[in-house]
């Protein structure tokens, strides 16, 4: 990785052009901020991404930090977390938010859509078998939620319970009373958010131009 | 209890109108030529000139008191008003009565040909339309119920993940099509074969700024129809909005304009600058009207009546403030509806809240309707100067500048945007520049000052009856023909809110983590400084509500609803008793008829406390004041007939179960542990965590809808008893034998929802009932525990006292109420 350092290597950034879809420009930048992110390391772990002031008010922050240390977002086989991330694989995660493209075919806008979710659904699935358990649901909702202040843990719980029903209701019909709804799998996972349009809700408009020295400037002047 | 709401809802409505018509009617009589007979009298303004009374006695020479007298002028304008109005809105519902017409042709197009019909029989009997259409009243009365429907009714949301486009369509859009018509118009001028060359420069972009007005409402309702993507519907929605408010500001200023003779350069920059201080300003007026609407809904819960009120008065100050000071009145009202509809509808009762949002709806509606139905009369029995050359370019020009302007504009917007404008869409775009009520009413109220006044009317009547007509009616064939990018837009599953919501986060997240920032970031800001200062300020009960629970609330009163409106009729029917006894007597066990007695005994007790509740609230309504908090009430109730419901016999497994409520589905207590069902049958469950959450959930409900405090409580299952716990305990004891003396059928009724949902839903063993256990139930503090499986039948041995004393221990479990056990010794037997 110790090619990437100089922002003018062509021939690397023209596989991760090839690999993520990002244009020569937004890696440069996407380049940039990873070396500050990662005090200019190779390597980006937790800690530097816990550290984001911007972050620590997201409700979800660790679940937006785990998965950029999830391999199943890297597009290669496998599962399981990792320690530390290389700057290909900080870009193949940047790469799920990349806006779609203008003109798309159906099989590609169902593929962009099946990767979206991939995605989402990898964040609920904490524990990699496939299937979104209660548990796991009930923790995002309450994460969620934890912003809101008076709500209490109760409640949280009450609206991940109504929309696991939910969910057991829209993928499995009518359930008998023994039955079991054991957690959503990623088909039902597919099919209870058919309705919602991800291609064209979870992107990122990644800038061609380099905005980083404002953003921060900005961000510490709030704080 | 709907219809009654309903009812008080229509009766406020009713009142609205007729302050609207009154209000409506006071400035016709100023403005007309009938003698200013103040028909204020009716309700609002106190008779202004009591010499009037010599015209109620019209033949003097009779010294006799006449037996009948009419006076038709005194009443005429308000009288023709509302006759005007009603068949306006007969007409409405006429093309109703066959829908399929509305599917094809749009409204607008009905209600002028409507028009066009009633002004062919006025014009047939020479008779003048009544000349209510002047520019004051078109801009003090007509306009500002219009333009504050549009803009009450933006949502929200995709309006500010949009609002760069809409404003950049808005503003540069109109200012494009005005110079670029006017210009070009002014050149066709120059024809002399037209013979129009007295139109001046001034005159030419006076009426393109008119002309330029789009006015989308049918292109909008097809939207809607088909669902449209949600980025076409609100940049086509928000710029007919704001484009209005440029168009008028172009207006004002070229009518100025076209005044003077000689223009200077400097006059042109004057005006740029006037426009962005008329528009800026209209906002910074809407801006503080719309916190300072806010800030007053915080105080209003003791007057709920009058609610609505300050939501209509605030907004029409906030037009006429703009008014005066000659600033965009609708930039001004409309970004004070924009303003105050988030902490209002948060503040104000659900009541309050629905009847706000009717009457703007259908002020607006009447508004419109008018004008429209106005301008098929006006076509008929006006005089036109009629020139080919003029209005034919005049059409060309429009629709070819519009086409430009939004190809042009998409082209710069289309890099900033996430979701570009793709062909199509800018196709719609293009295409869906209807022109409007808006149009009209400005060159209706020209000046007579400008010559060719009769001209500009003509062609602006002739280029909304071509786009109406033409290009409304072909747009739904069209945007099914090249299958433009839909949208689902009524998404209303918890799942699917948790979700964009998780989505919104993520977005944020990863955005700050790469360090780059769009609207996201913005959004994130603006929602911090939100929860952080502005709601502490304007909301009374200030607890920042994600939407997710929001949402959630809606659903599950939504259920209750449904639940209610399936099984209302039977509340007292007596077979289901029988019913319920022989479904006791199947299943075997001794005893059953001990605890369903004992059961009927405390719910007669309950659903006789709540009848009351109930009467009282039917009470209020015939008074002046509205019900409050009947609706917490009506919930209960609800709840229980839910509950009774799910207890019919065969409704246990039975298939209508899984389809009206469709969050049980799944059975209480298996391995998902799901407490959510149970939580919702079983009010009297004792199981703390549900307990907990139910009064978690329940109160938040009441905040948000009822703050007041005697509703929550109301709601709240477990204190339903506080009004026998407040009594002294012999009294309770007397109450509780008077009930289990035996009420009517009705009782009966009502206490079956309860007992029966008692026993079979509460699901651990009443311990406190076991002999063994003796007075004291300090036991009964460990019954948490989650088995709720049938044994729950097995509960109260002993009659009565059980009972009473089950609220103390169940309300915080394991503590006692000292107040109840010695009723519980007492009756000890």
């Amino acid at each position: 990785m110790g090619a990437l350092q100089s922002l003018s290597d062509e021939p690397e950034y023209r596989e991760l052009a090839e690999k993520t879809g990002f244009s020569f420009e937004q890696i440069g930048i996407l380049h940039k901020r990873f070396k500050q992110l990662s005090h200019n390391e190779d390597m980006l772990r937790r800690a530097d991404l816990n550290t984001i002031p911007d972050l620590a008010c997201n409700p979800i922050r660790t679940q937006i930090i785990e998965a950029f240390f999830d391999k199943r977002n890297f597009h290669q086989n496998g599962d399981g977390t990792v320690e530390e991330i290389s700057f290909e694989e900080f870009l193949v995660v940047m790469s799920h938010f990349r806006p779609p493209a203008l003109n798309m075919t159906e099989e590609q806008r169902e593929k962009v859509r099946r990767e979206k979710l991939r995605f989402l659904f990898n964040m609920h699935d904490t524990d990699n078998d496939g299937t979104i358990t209660l548990e796991e649901y009930r923790h995002v909702v309450e994460e969620l939620l934890s912003r809101s202040g008076a709500l209490g843990k109760e409640t949280a719980k009450g609206i991940a319970d109504a929309a696991m029903l939910e969910v057991a209701s829209i993928s499995m019909g009518h359930m008998e009373p023994d039955e079991f709804y054991e957690g959503i799998t990623f088909e039902h996972f597919l099919k209870i958010l058919k309705d919602i349009e991800i291609e064209t809700k979870m992107n990122i408009r990644f800038l061609n131009m380099d905005t980083t020295t404002l953003c921060n400037r900005d961000s510490s002047s709030i704080r | 209890m709907s219809t009654m709401g309903g009812l008080s809802q229509m009766k406020l409505a009713v009142n609205f109108l007729t302050i609207g018509l009154v209000i409506l009617s006071l400035p016709c009589g100023s403005y007309t030529e009938i003698p200013p007979k103040p028909p204020g009298s009716v309700t609002v303004l106190p008779p202004v000139k009591p010499a009037g009374g010599p015209q109620a006695f019209p033949d003097a020479e009779n010294s006799n008191l006449p037996v009948f007298t009419m006076d038709y002028a005194r009443i005429q304008v308000p009288f023709e008003v509302t006759l005007w109005v009603l068949l306006a809105s007969f007409a409405k519902i006429g093309f109703h009565v066959y829908h399929k017409i509305t599917f094809w042709v749009p409204e607008s197009c009905l209600l002028i040909s409507i028009g066009l019909i009633v002004g062919a029989i006025m014009h047939s009997v020479h008779e003048e339309p009544p000349a209510v259409l002047s520019y004051n009243v078109f801009f003090l009365f007509m306009l500002p119920p219009i333009v504050l429907e549009s803009g009450y009714f933006m949502p929200t949301r995709p309006f500010f993940e949009n609002v760069g486009t809409v404003l950049w369509f808005a503003v540069v859009g109109t200012l494009w099509n005005s110079i670029g018509i006017g210009m070009s118009l002014y050149a066709v001028c120059q024809i002399e074969a037209f013979e129009v060359q007295d139109i001046n420069l001034q005159e030419n972009m006076l009426f393109a700024a008119i002309i330029s007005a789009v006015d989308p409402v049918a292109v909008l309702s097809v939207f809607e129809d088909v669902s449209v993507n949600e980025q076409l519907y609100i940049v086509v929605f928000g710029e007919c909005l704001f484009n209005d408010a440029v168009t008028v500001v172009l207006y004002n200023m070229f009518i100025f304009v076209a005044d003077m003779p000689v223009v200077e350069p400097v006059d042109v920059f004057l005006g740029v600058a006037r426009f962005f201080v008329v528009g800026l300003g209209g906002m910074g007026f809407g801006v503080i009207f719309g916190f300072v609407a806010s800030f007053t809904t915080r105080f209003t819960s003791n007057v709920r009546e009058i609610e609505p009120l300050f939501i209509f008065m605030y907004s029409y100050l906030a037009y006429l403030v703009a008014e005066l000071f000659s600033i965009s009145s609708i930039m001004a009202i409309v970004t004070c509806a924009l303003t105050m509809k988030y902490y209002v509808e948060e503040n104000v009762s659900q009541r309050s809240c629905t009847t706000i949002r009717h009457v703007v709806k259908m002020l607006g509606t009447i508004s419109e309707t008018l004008i429209f139905f106005f301008l098929g009369v006006v076509t008929i029995t006006t005089e036109h100067e009629w020139n080919w050359g003029y209005i034919m370019f005049t059409l060309l020009l429009a629709l070819v500048w519009r086409g430009l302007g939004v190809l042009v504009l998409t082209q710069i917007i289309n890099p900033f945007r996430t979701i570009p404008f793709n062909f199509k869409d800018q196709f719609i775009l293009g295409y869906g520049g209807l022109r409007g009520a808006i149009s009209f009413a400005l060159v209706f109220t020209l000046p007579d000052s400008i010559g060719r006044k009769k001209l500009f009317l003509t062609t602006t009547i002739c280029m909304i009856m071509f786009t109406v007509f033409i290009q409304g009616i072909s747009i739904r064939p069209l945007i099914e023909f090249i299958n433009v990018r839909r949208t689902n837009r009524n998404l209303e599953t918890i799942n699917v809110e948790i979700h964009s919501r998780l989505i919104e986060h993520t977005i944020a997240g990863v955005e700050d983590l790469c360090g780059q920032w769009s609207h996201y970031y913005w959004k994130d800001k603006f929602l911090k400084f939100n929860n952080r200062i502005l709601r502490k300020i304007l909301i009374r009960d200030n607890r920042a509500e994600s939407s997710i629970v929001a949402l959630y609330k809606k659903l599950e009163l939504q259920n209750a609803m449904e639940i209610l409106d399936t099984v209302s009729g039977d509340i007292n029917a007596g077979s289901s008793i029988v019913s319920l006894h022989e479904e006791k007597k199947g299943s075997g066990k001794p005893k059953r008829k001990f605890v369903a007695a004992d059961l009927m005994n405390m719910h007669d007790i309950l659903s006789k406390n709540m009848y009351k509740i109930r009467q009282r609230t039917t009470a209020y309504t015939t008074k002046h004041s509205l019900p409050n908090d009947s609706r917490t009430k009506e919930i209960l109730i609800r709840r229980h007939t839910s509950i009774r419901r799910s207890l019919r016999p065969g409704s246990f497994n039975g298939p209508n179960e899984a389809k009206s409520q469709k969050y049980f589905s799944l059975p209480p207590g298996k391995s998902l542990d799901s407490k959510f069902p149970p939580q919702r049958l079983r009010h009297t469950g004792n199981d703390d965590d549900e307990t907990m959450s139910e009064m978690d959930y329940t109160s938040a409900r009441s905040r948000f809808n009822q703050p007041s405090r005697s509703s929550s409580r109301a709601m709240l299952p477990l204190r339903r008893l506080n009004t026998l716990k407040e009594v002294p305990s012999s009294s309770v004891v007397d109450l509780v034998d008077e009930m289990s003396g035996g009420r009517g059928a009705w009782g009966r009724g009502m206490s079956r929802l309860n007992s029966s949902s008692s026993d079979s839903r509460i699901p651990a063993p009443r311990r406190h009932h076991d002999p063994s256990n003796g007075p004291d139930n300090g036991s009964s503090g460990d019954h948490g525990s989650g088995d709720n499986g049938p044994e729950g039948e097995q509960q109260p041995l002993s009659p009565t006292p059980a009972w009473a004393a089950e609220p103390g221990d169940r309300d915080d479990s394991g503590t006692q109420k000292p107040l109840l056990r010695p009723q519980w010794k007492t009756r000890k037997p």
